[in-house]
C-alpha cells in the first residue's frame, strides 16, 4: 500500500447561472478520473501545459476543492470521505508549499505568527516559548535568521519567502508535502537553492512529495516517478529517467520536443512536434481520447471515439494511448500536425497545397527533419522551432 | 576581483544595499538569507546579518573589507548607520503605511484641519467670546429694514439677525457639527460593516447556503443603493421628525449600503487570495480564517471611506437642516442650520451664510484630504 493513492479522483466545477434562483448549466472536468499513487519518501512530478487541471489534482488531495468522485487514500483513510473537521485535522500530515510565495503569506502577519498559526490550529506546543523554540529550528532547517521572527513577508526576497512558505509546512511535521509550481515564480539561481533545500530536507525528514510544475527540468531534476496531464487526466506515467528517455504518449513526445537542447548541433537537427489548435476547453472535453483533437498520430478508428486508459507497457511506464505500441516501432506515421505545412506559410509559398496531409504522412517523419537541416540558412532558430 | 567568491561578498552585501536603503530601510537586513547556497547561508546568515547595529561593528573589524572599503562603501554605510531604524522586528503593514502618511503633505494639511476643527469643538463653548443664543444686540439689527452689523471691535465677525454674536454662534457650532459627522458616520461604518462582513464571510466561506444568505442581504442593500440618498434621507427624516438625532440617523442610513458593499466586496478578493488558502491548507479554522486573514486584510479601503464619509456627512447633515429638518432648538447652534437660517437674508448679509458655509467646506476638505492620503498610503501597489 502506497502512502497515498488516488483512483479515479474527478473534480468537476459546476457552472452556474442565474441571480438568486440558479442552475447548473454545465460542468468543467478539471481532473477528470485520475489514478496515481505516491510512495512513502518519493517524489511524485506532475507536469502539463497551463490548464491541465494539475494544480486542482493537487488542491483536491487537500481537499482545498471538493471532490466530485473518486478516493484519496492517505495512509488508509479515504480523505474524500472525511467529515470537515476530521479532513482539517488530517491536513496536519499533508501540507502544501504554493506557487506566489507573497500572495501566500498574510502580508500583515510577521513571521512567527504565521509559522506559529498551524501549530495553534493543532494544538501543537502548549506554551509560546515552546512554539517558538520550534519554530526557530524549523527556521534554521529552512535558512532563515533568528531575527526573522519578527519581520513581515513584504520584507523578505522572493527566495526568502519561499523558505518561509516551506517552514510553515514543515513546522507541523508532516508525511506529505504538495508542492504547487515551487519555484516558478523564483529566479532560476534562486530555483536551484530552493530545490535543492527540497531535496535535503526530504533526505533529512523522510518527506514525500507532489510536486506540480510546468518546468520539464525542474520536475526532472526531483522527481521519482513523473505523470504527464493533459486536459484533467494523466496520459503517460513512468520513472522519470524512463519518461525523458523514452517519452510515448505522443502528447508527452511533443511536450519533450519543445525543451531546447544545449548542444546546437543536435539543436538544429532535433525533431520538433508542433502541436496544432488550442487546449480544448475542460467544459466540454473531446469524445474519445482527450488528446485526439491535436494528434500527430492520430487515427481514422479508435481515437475519437474510445477513451484509453493508463496501460502498464512494462517497467512500470504507463502510458494512455490506443497505439503506443505502432507509434513506438514506427509502423505509425505521425500525420498533418508535424511542421512541413507550417514551414509552408513562410518558406515555400503554395507548392502543395490541400496535399498536405497526405504527402507528409508518406514521407513520414524524415518529412519532420527535413526541412529542419535545410531552414537554418534562411530562417534560423525561428525556423528550426517550426519544423 | 575575481578572487572576490562568495566568501567576501556575504559581508558586502549589507553594504551595496543601503544606497537605496534610505528610502526602503526594511528590505535590506534580511537580504543575506538569500546568498550562497542554503547549507552556506544558515551560518553566516545569523553570524553577519544577525542585528543591524552588531552587523556594523563586526563589519568595521573584518580586515577584509576595510582594506576594501572606498569612499563610496564609507558614505554607503554612513548612510547605513543614520538611516537604518534599529529594529529587531520588522513593521507591520499599518506602521508602514502610518509612516508614509506622516511624509504626505495632504495628509498633513488634512490632519492640522481635522485638528483645529476638532479642538474648536471640544473647547469652543469655553473660548466663545459671547453668549451664542443671547440676543445681546437686538436693538441694532433690523433685518426686516435690511439693517445689519458686520464685524467690528466688539463682535469679530458681526451680528446675526436676532443680534447675536456671529463668531460665538459658530464656535458653539463646531461641537454639534462634528458630534453629526461622527455619529452619523459612526452608524453608517458599524451597520455598514456588519452587514458587509456577515455577507462577505457567508459568501466567501459558507459555502452553498452562504451563497443564498449573500444573495437576499445584497439584493436589498441594492435596493437601498437604488434610492437617492438625499431623498432616503428626507424621508427618514421626515417620518422620525425634526431634531438633531434624526439628521444624524438619516444621514448615517444612507451611508450604509456604501460600507457594506465596500467590506464584502474588499473581502471577497481577500478571500480568494492564496494565503486563505494557505491558512485553509494549515487547517485553520474557518472562524479564525475570517477574522485573522480576510477581516483585516479588508479594512483597508473601508477605513480610507470612513474618513471620506465624514466629509460628507457634514455636508449632508448640513443640507438637511438647510432643508429645515435638522435641530430647530436655538440653544445649540449647528452650522448647517445657521446656513439655512441665512439665507433669507442673503442679498443683506451674504456673510452671514458665507461663514458657516466656509467652516462646512474648509471642514469636509480637511478629511477628504487625509482620506486621499490614507488611500495612497494604504495602497498595495506603493508596498515596497
Amino acid at each position: 500500500m502506497s502512502l497515498l493513492e488516488l483512483s479515479d479522483v474527478k473534480v468537476h466545477f459546476p457552472v452556474r447561472k442565474g441571480i438568486l434562483f440558479d442552475r447548473v448549466v454545465g460542468h468543467v472536468q478539471a481532473v477528470d478520473g485520475i489514478s496515481l499513487s505516491v510512495e512513502a519518501g518519493q517524489t511524485y512530478g506532475l507536469v502539463g501545459e497551463s490548464g491541465c487541471g494539475k494544480t486542482t489534482l493537487g488542491r483536491a488531495i487537500l481537499r482545498l476543492v471538493d471532490i466530485t468522485d473518486g478516493e484519496v487514500v492517505f495512509d488508509g483513510t479515504d480523505l474524500a470521505q472525511l467529515p470537515e473537521e476530521e479532513m482539517r485535522r488530517s491536513r496536519r500530515r499533508l501540507q502544501m508549499v504554493f506557487q506566489d510565495p507573497l500572495g501566500s503569506l498574510n502580508p500583515r502577519q510577521n513571521i512567527e505568527s504565521i509559522l506559529a498559526e498551524g501549530m495553534d490550529a493543532h494544538g501543537i506546543g502548549d506554551t509560546r516559548e515552546e512554539r517558538r523554540e520550534r519554530i526557530l529550528k524549523v527556521l534554521d532547517r529552512v535558512g532563515l535568521p533568528d531575527h526573522a521572527l519578527g519581520r513581515y513577508p513584504h520584507e523578505f526576497s522572493g527566495g526568502q519567502r519561499q523558505r518561509i512558505g516551506i517552514a510553515r509546512a514543515l513546522v507541523l511535521e508532516p508525511d506529505v508535502i504538495i508542492c504547487d509550481e515551487p519555484v516558478s515564480a523564483l529566479d532560476v539561481s534562486i530555483q536551484a537553492q530552493v530545490i535543492n533545500l527540497l531535496e535535503e530536507l526530504q533526505e533529512q525528514l523522510g518527506l514525500t512529495y507532489v510536486v506540480i510544475a510546468h518546468d520539464l527540468a525542474v520536475v526532472r531534476h526531483i522527481s521519482d516517478v513523473i505523470g504527464v496531464m493533459y486536459l484533467g487526466s494523466l496520459v503517460e506515467e513512468a520513472p522519470s529517467d524512463d519518461l525523458y528517455a523514452s517519452p510515448r504518449h505522443p502528447y508527452t513526445k511533443a511536450l519533450m520536443s519543445a525543451v531546447p537542447v544545449p548542444d546546437p548541433e543536435v539543436e538544429d537537427t532535433r525533431e520538433r512536434i508542433l502541436l496544432t489548435g488550442d487546449l480544448p476547453s475542460p467544459s466540454n472535453p473531446p469524445a474519445g481520447c482527450r488528446f485526439h483533437t491535436r494528434c500527430p498520430w492520430r487515427q481514422p478508428t479508435r481515437c475519437d471515439t474510445e477513451r484509453p486508459g493508463l496501460t502498464d507497457i512494462g517497467g512500470g511506464h504507463k502510458v494512455a494511448c490506443h497505439f503506443v505500441n505502432e507509434i513506438a516501432s514506427g509502423e505509425l506515421a505521425p500525420t498533418s500536425a508535424l511542421a512541413p505545412d507550417m514551414l509552408g506559410d513562410s518558406e515555400s509559398p503554395v507548392d502543395d497545397p490541400g496535399g498536405d496531409s497526405a504527402g507528409d504522412s508518406g514521407e513520414g517523419e524524415d518529412a519532420a527533419s527535413g526541412p529542419a537541416s535545410g531552414a537554418p540558412g534562411s530562417g534560423g532558430k525561428a525556423a528550426g522551432t517550426n519544423a | 576581483m575575481s578572487t572576490e567568491s562568495n566568501e567576501p561578498r556575504e559581508p558586502r552585501e549589507p553594504d551595496t544595499t543601503p544606497a537605496d536603503g534610505a528610502a526602503a530601510p526594511e528590505t535590506d537586513a534580511p537580504e543575506p538569507g538569500t546568498t550562497g547556497s542554503p547549507a552556506a547561508s544558515t551560518a553566516p546568515t545569523a553570524s553577519t546579518a544577525g542585528d543591524p547595529p552588531a552587523t556594523g561593528a563586526e563589519r568595521t573589524d573584518s580586515p577584509l573589507t576595510k582594506a576594501r572599503m572606498s569612499k563610496g562603501d564609507k558614505i554607503d554605510r554612513l548612510a547605513q548607520l543614520t538611516a537604518r531604524r534599529e529594529t529587531s522586528s520588522g513593521d507591520s503593514l499599518w506602521v508602514a503605511a502610518f509612516r508614509r502618511l506622516r511624509s504626505s503633505k495632504m495628509a498633513i494639511i488634512g490632519a492640522v484641519i481635522i485638528g483645529v476643527f476638532v479642538v474648536l469643538a471640544i473647547i469652543g463653548p469655553w473660548i466663545a467670546p459671547y453668549s451664542p443664543t443671547a440676543q445681546s444686540w437686538r436693538g441694532e439689527v433690523f433685518s426686516n429694514r435690511g439693517i445689519f452689523v458686520g464685524p467690528r471691535a466688539e463682535n469679530w465677525l458681526g451680528l446675526d439677525n436676532l443680534g447675536r454674536d456671529e463668531l460665538s454662534r459658530l464656535l458653539v457650532g463646531a461641537r454639534q457639527t462634528l458630534l453629526v459627522g461622527i455619529v452619523a458616520t459612526l452608524i453608517g461604518f458599524v451597520v455598514g460593516a456588519l452587514i458587509g462582513g456577515v455577507s462577505g464571510a457567508a459568501l466567501a466561506l459558507g459555502g452553498r447556503v452562504g451563497q443564498r444568505i449573500d444573495a437576499v442581504v445584497m439584493r436589498f442593500i441594492d435596493m437601498m443603493l437604488a434610492l437617492p440618498s438625499l431623498l432616503l434621507a428626507v424621508s427618514i427624516a421626515a417620518v422620525m421628525g425634526q431634531s438633531l438625532t434624526t439628521v444624524m440617523i438619516a444621514v448615517g442610513v444612507v451611508q450604509i449600503p456604501i460600507f457594506a458593499r465596500l467590506l464584502r466586496g474588499s473581502m471577497l478578493a481577500q478571500a480568494n487570495a492564496d494565503y486563505v488558502l494557505a491558512a485553509r491548507s494549515l487547517g485553520v479554522k474557518r472562524r479564525r480564517i475570517v477574522l485573522a486573514h480576510v477581516l483585516p486584510n479588508s479594512l483597508g479601503p473601508v477605513i480610507v471611506q470612513t474618513t471620506l464619509v465624514l466629509a460628507t456627512a457634514i455636508i449632508e447633515a448640513a443640507a438637511l437642516s438647510f432643508l429645515g429638518l435638522g435641530n430647530l432648538d436655538a440653544a445649540q447652534p449647528e452650522w448647517g442650520v445657521m446656513l439655512a437660517q441665512s439665507q433669507r437674508f442673503f442679498d443683506q448679509a451674504p456673510m452671514l451664510a458665507v461663514y458657516p458655509a466656509l467652516g462646512i467646506i474648509i471642514t469636509a476638505l480637511g478629511f477628504t484630504l487625509l482620506g486621499e492620503a490614507m488611500r495612497e498610503a494604504l495602497d498595495p501597489k506603493l508596498r515596497s
